[in-house]
């Protein structure tokens, strides 16, 4: 039923790396651009013209810069930002090269998902706690990023998914996983069922992520009745 | 005591400049329930917030305890606003907090120990009766309780001042009345002074020992409840006060009197002596009984006949009577 090369690829352990690789990629580049992207966020949440701290001249700086990011297809960045992967990890080729491009692409991506969760908290909510005396280190850490957690994790979510379809694309110019086995042996040596295999585990991986963050966002969220 | 001298909020959108408050003078002396009522877009939530400083004024002073705090920023503003405690027509609460956890929020944030602040936020539970739901969160709660939390957190600091602003308006007429109890209760027993902001006249009559109707930006009158509310002199306080009157006063063209009776004149059978005293038919336009801080005040708009002699006649005997009227125009 399947192809040679399918079983040679297969018993060599390649396709099992290859999941490894992908995971292991989505989820480093995904904390990675977390760290970077959620405070990105705070600072254009409270930064705005009905924040808590406006500056609005920060603001519209920081939104050109995270919409410039965001607006180049992430191909076009990848090739783009390769000078800056060898100025930070060393090496403009590789994983390690890789995860810089992923980080570059999602951090813009995850600071406008998080500008948007935190922007559902209710302004009375923030207003009472002003009320209360509470300084605006404390609202950002008390009150906009408890309040918006289940729409942080839901955003979590969204971003991991578009990472990984990044990370298929960084097989183009190097990058390895799922992306690159369906590239190189299914596409390029004509084995349909290498890519179709590709395809499928992703789907696998993809609803994985999908169903454990939307369990976790849900069980966390205190204003669903459990 | 906070005191409010030519209190002025303009804000500037677009370009234009839309007045809230122009030259607002008022004071509030401690232990008081001090209502300010009106109709929306009066300035009502803007003078309430200028008040805590979550919106800064424009001119004039706000004086509390005899300092002016218009110019209060940094660590100061935090202090001061830690003393005035807050509820919120929408409850404002934290919803992804238990209510204890809500309550124990100004607590948290003024550095207090989780144990110390857990201890004293189930004595405020304690006291607005809700102890039972202590672990419950906000969308477990029906409003009343969450106004209830919402109560408990703002008194958690030990406020000398709590601000309502239209602290019952998303309530239905039975949980209202409770959470005025409930209000009137702390007044009592913590001596708390509050400025309660609403748009709805049972509010002020329940609990409120002073009132201000504010219109258009200016306080219109001001004085004690009972006052204002038998005999208002404003066109606004009338129009507020005295709705439902409008649609009653159909009538002929006699000269109008309006009679106000206060707690002893209500009890007697005034009406009747007078009718039977003058033999002399009148139109009841519209009538009206309150009760104001556990008293009973009425009015009565009646007409009197057409007829000059006969009127005057009518109004000689009320001149002798204890009743306190005036004719209206």
């Amino acid at each position: 039923m399947f192809s040679d090369m399918f079983q040679k690829l297969w018993a060599n352990g390649i396709i099992q790396r290859g999941i490894w690789e992908t995971i292991y990629m989505t989820i480093l580049s995904s904390l990675i651009s977390y760290a970077i992207g959620l405070p990105l966020g705070v600072v254009l949440n409270i930064t705005d013209r009905e924040g808590i701290y406006p500056l609005p001249l920060l603001n519209r700086l920081l939104g050109l810069v995270v919409n410039f990011f965001r607006s180049v297809p992430f191909i076009i960045l990848m090739v783009a930002m390769l000078p800056v992967a060898k100025l930070v990890v060393g090496v403009s080729l590789g994983n390690r090269a890789m995860i810089v491009m992923l980080v570059i692409a999602a951090s813009p991506y995850v600071a406008r998902m998080a500008e948007s969760a935190l922007k559902e908290v209710d302004a009375g909510v923030i207003e009472a706690a002003q009320s209360m005396g509470s300084s605006n280190a404390q609202i950002v850490w008390k009150v906009l990023l408890p309040e918006a957690k289940p729409a942080l994790i839901t955003g979590a979510v969204i971003s991991m998914v578009t990472i990984l379809g990044y990370s298929a694309m960084s097989a183009t110019i190097g990058g390895t996983g799922l992306g690159q086995i369906a590239v190189s042996y299914g596409h390029q040596r004509f084995n349909p069922d290498v890519t179709w295999c590709c395809v499928f585990l992703t789907v696998i991986i993809v609803q994985v992520i999908q169903e454990v963050g939307i369990w976790i966002s849900h069980k966390t969220d205190k204003r669903i009745r459990h | 005591m906070i005191e409010l001298r030519e209190l002025k909020k303009t804000y500037t959108a677009a370009g234009k400049s839309i007045v809230a408050l122009d030259g607002v003078n008022l004071t509030v002396h401690d232990g008081e329930i001090y209502g300010i009522i009106g109709l929306s877009g009066a300035g009502k939530s803007t003078l309430v917030r200028c008040i805590n400083l979550l919106e800064k004024p424009t001119g004039g002073q706000v004086l509390i305890d005899g300092q002016d705090i218009t110019q209060f920023t940094g660590k100061r503003l935090l202090r001061l606003r830690r003393s005035i405690g807050m509820i919120f027509q929408s409850f404002n609460l934290l919803e992804q907090r238990s209510a204890l956890k809500n309550v124990t929020f100004p607590l948290e944030i003024s550095g207090v120990g989780r144990k110390d602040a857990e201890a004293r936020a189930m004595e405020l539970l304690e006291l607005v009766g809700l102890s039972d739901r202590a672990l419950s969160y906000p969308s477990q709660l029906s409003g009343g309780q969450k106004q209830r939390v919402a109560i408990a957190r703002a008194l958690a600091t030990r406020p000398k001042y709590l601000l309502c602003d239209e602290a019952t308006s998303a309530l239905d007429p039975n949980t209202t009345a409770s959470i005025l109890e409930l209000l009137k209760r702390i007044q009592q027993t913590l001596g708390v002074t509050m400025v309660v902001i609403t748009h709805e006249m049972k509010v002020i009559e329940r609990i409120c020992d002073k009132v201000a109707v504010l219109d258009r930006s200016h306080v219109a009158e001001e004085g004690n409840v009972s006052e204002v509310f038998t005999n208002p002199r404003s066109e606004i306080g009338k129009e507020l006060i005295l709705s439902g009157e409008q649609e009653l006063s159909g009538g002929g063209k006699g000269r109008r009197l309006r009679l106000t009776f206060d707690s002893e004149s209500s009890q007697a059978p005034i009406l009747s002596s007078m009718i039977l005293a003058c033999q002399m038919p009148v139109n009841i336009l519209f009538a009206d009984t309150r009760k104001l801080c556990g008293a009973v005040y009425g009015q009565m708009m009646i007409e009197l006949p057409d007829d000059e002699r006969e009127a005057g006649k009518i109004i000689e005997w009320l001149k002798n009577s204890p009743v306190k009227w005036r004719e209206e125009v």
